[in-house]
């Protein structure tokens, strides 16, 4: 499939015509020539107050694309622009003012308070030793409120159970007052309950206009529900890209994550997305 | 829980450097004839032009050209140590890290020992060398400390332990080469050893090591993020790679002076970074000066006891911290691997 052009918005038009993040070629792949590609070319935008989700079967290239958009890596063709610049000419530093990334954590060598750990995330916007200013903590403390994780203020790292780290693996993000916030399965160790509450608060998040959200996930309900844009992987090629409602279709999902899939209409507008199996 | 300030890193290190001077003092008195308080005092204040007292000929010579330089060597290198274990540590993402056990130290003695070969001991040559194998030591034992492309802990170390029973046996080799009154001195120094010559003058030496410390220091907030992991460092605006760099150079740097200057003094760059730890938490920008002071004072104290516990004969220090530091390692490890 060709890379499809422009997003369709879904939510009011950006106050301003330039895209948060633009897109444009972007492909990846791995070794010298003949290169294995992970990522073939794939193009679009995200707007200041987007949700974007990436899903896809594991191995689609999700976290190679995250990566890319992370600057970790770099693309073998085309181009990342954040707000009009392009990513690699940004260093590490200013890339971390703008761009925060949520992914699964490593295991801490030796155990931080959760204030402390979250005070991390001002460590791009300081210099010297970064001993954390009265702003600093103001914003610490801010973050891990806006990530519902507020009473877990005093608490030690090694002490929280895997959803509460992940608020605050959240809230040492938003520390870094991005623009830009990308997740890599960010409900992966959340109940019921504290993956709408997470959702909700990246959708609020993005709404208000602090920062636009990529996310990678498994769920196509979460998807479906939370986000204006979704593209879909299907190894390394773009399967489809738009509105939840035009792209998460029977056809596509089970054609990319061959299993038979139904896809419900709701009267409110929502989509539900049912593996069908058969009980044996 | 409390982030740390400024004002908690001085006044931790006021503290710590407090206990290392009365240390220092208390070190400076005794030996095989001790210097009872009294003289001690009326001695380093004459050397100091403090009040009208004199420095009697007993004092000048014990306490002021013998006792002084050991303890000013011993604090070195036990700092050197200690904050060369806190940053490699860092560097490879590891808690049991140690300039010892992972083998760095045999490589910087098999690099002293191979200059000794080639030219006059004591000289800037030593210290190069020394330098010299302790990086090439550090590569090595990084790389084969992988495991599916990622550092493991029982795999590193094991590669550490191996790498420094390698070297050691080209150090015997290369030892049965040399003339016999050579040899016994070059034995004593491999167990760790204070009392023999130095490559470079004191002065020299204190200034070469706190620059080096400087220089590591200025990576301090950087190695608090590293220890998370390096993508997530990266994330948060550290520039892995120059960071790294300047750790494996300066910690190389700082084992490979204080090897060359005392031998291999082991366990000492594990145990006291973790026991500041357990005493001040893991904070690189507090870690780093607590464990100079800290590692300073534990070599000075372990030190003293070599002169004097079987006195008049010395005991190698190495093979003091040894003692202690093995079995409080093999807790840790096991700790470690739960």
């Amino acid at each position: 499939m060709k890379p499809t052009e422009t997003p369709v918005a879904t939510r009011p038009a950006p106050p301003r015509a330039l895209p948060r993040l633009s897109v444009q070629g972007v492909s990846y792949a791995y070794g010298s020539p003949p290169e294995q590609f992970v990522l073939q070319p794939v193009s679009f935008e995200v707007a200041r107050n987007q949700v974007f989700s990436l899903v896809g079967p594991n191995g689609s290239g999700k976290s190679t694309l995250l990566r890319l958009l992370a600057g970790t890596l770099e693309p073998l063709a085309g181009k990342i622009l954040l707000d009009g610049i392009e990513l690699k000419r940004l260093d590490t530093r200013t890339r971390a003012q703008r761009i925060a990334v949520v992914q699964q954590e490593n295991p801490l060598l030796f155990s931080l308070g959760v204030l402390e750990f979250v005070l991390q995330g001002r460590y791009p916007h300081g210099s010297g030793l970064r001993f954390p200013e009265r702003e600093d903590l103001k914003l610490a403390l801010q973050a891990l409120d806006q990530a519902g994780a507020a009473r877990l203020a005093r608490r030690w790292m090694h002490e929280l159970s895997g959803g509460e780290k992940q608020r605050v693996v959240l809230a040492r993000a938003l520390a870094q007052q991005p623009v830009l916030l990308l997740l890599d399965e960010p409900t992966l160790h959340l109940d019921l309950a504290g993956q709408i509450d997470l959702l909700r608060r990246l959708r609020h998040l993005a709404t208000s206009g602090q920062t636009a959200v990529v996310l990678a996930t498994h769920d196509l309900n979460l998807a479906a529900d939370f986000a204006d844009c979704v593209l879909v992987l299907d190894r390394g090629r773009t399967a489809g890209i738009g509105p939840p409602s035009d792209v998460l279709t029977e056809a596509l999902l089970q054609q990319v994550f061959g299993v038979p899939l139904r896809v419900e209409q709701r009267p409110e507008g929502t989509l539900r997305i049912f593996p069908e199996v058969n009980r044996v | 829980m409390r982030a740390l300030t400024a004002r908690r890193v001085w006044l931790v290190t006021a503290l710590l450097a407090g206990l290392l001077v009365l240390i220092g003092v208390i070190s400076l008195g005794l030996g095989a004839v001790p210097t009872p308080p009294r003289e001690l005092g009326a001695c380093l204040a004459g050397a100091a032009h403090i009040g009208a007292g004199s420095v009697s000929a007993d004092c000048r010579m014990i306490v002021l050209e013998l006792r002084l330089p050991r303890v000013l060597l011993a604090a070195l290198v036990g700092a050197a140590l200690s904050v060369a274990g806190a940053g490699f540590q860092a560097l490879l993402r590891n808690p049991l890290a140690d300039p010892y056990v992972l083998g760095i130290s045999s490589g910087a003695a098999l690099g002293a020992i191979l200059s000794l070969l080639a030219g006059p001991p004591g000289t800037l040559l030593t210290g190069g060398a020394a330098f010299l194998g302790a990086l090439a030591t550090v590569a090595g034992v990084y790389l084969l400390g992988q495991r599916h492309g990622h550092l493991d802990t029982p795999t590193l170390l094991l590669a550490g332990v191996i790498t420094a029973s390698f070297l050691s046996a080209i150090i015997m080799f290369l030892m049965t080469t040399l003339p016999g009154r050579e040899l016994r001195g070059l034995a004593f120094w491999l167990m760790g050893d204070l009392s023999s010559p130095l490559p470079l003058s004191l002065r020299w030496l204190y200034v070469a090591v706190l620059l080096t410390m400087a220089a590591l220091y200025t990576t301090a907030a950087d190695l608090n993020l590293l220890l998370a992991g390096e993508q997530e460092a990266e994330h948060l605006g550290v520039n892995v790679r120059r960071v790294k760099l300047v750790v494996y150079l300066c910690a190389s740097l700082l084992t490979a002076l204080a090897v060359s200057v005392s031998g291999a003094i082991g366990y000492v760059g594990l145990l006291v970074p973790h026991a500041i730890r357990l005493l001040f938490g893991s904070d690189y920008r507090l870690l780093l000066p607590a464990s100079a002071l800290g590692g300073a004072t534990a070599i000075v104290f372990a030190d003293t006891l070599a002169r004097t516990v079987a006195a008049p004969t010395e005991l190698p220090v190495g093979a003091m911290t040894a003692v202690v530091g093995a079995p409080l390692f093999i807790y840790l490890l096991r700790r470690h691997l739960q």
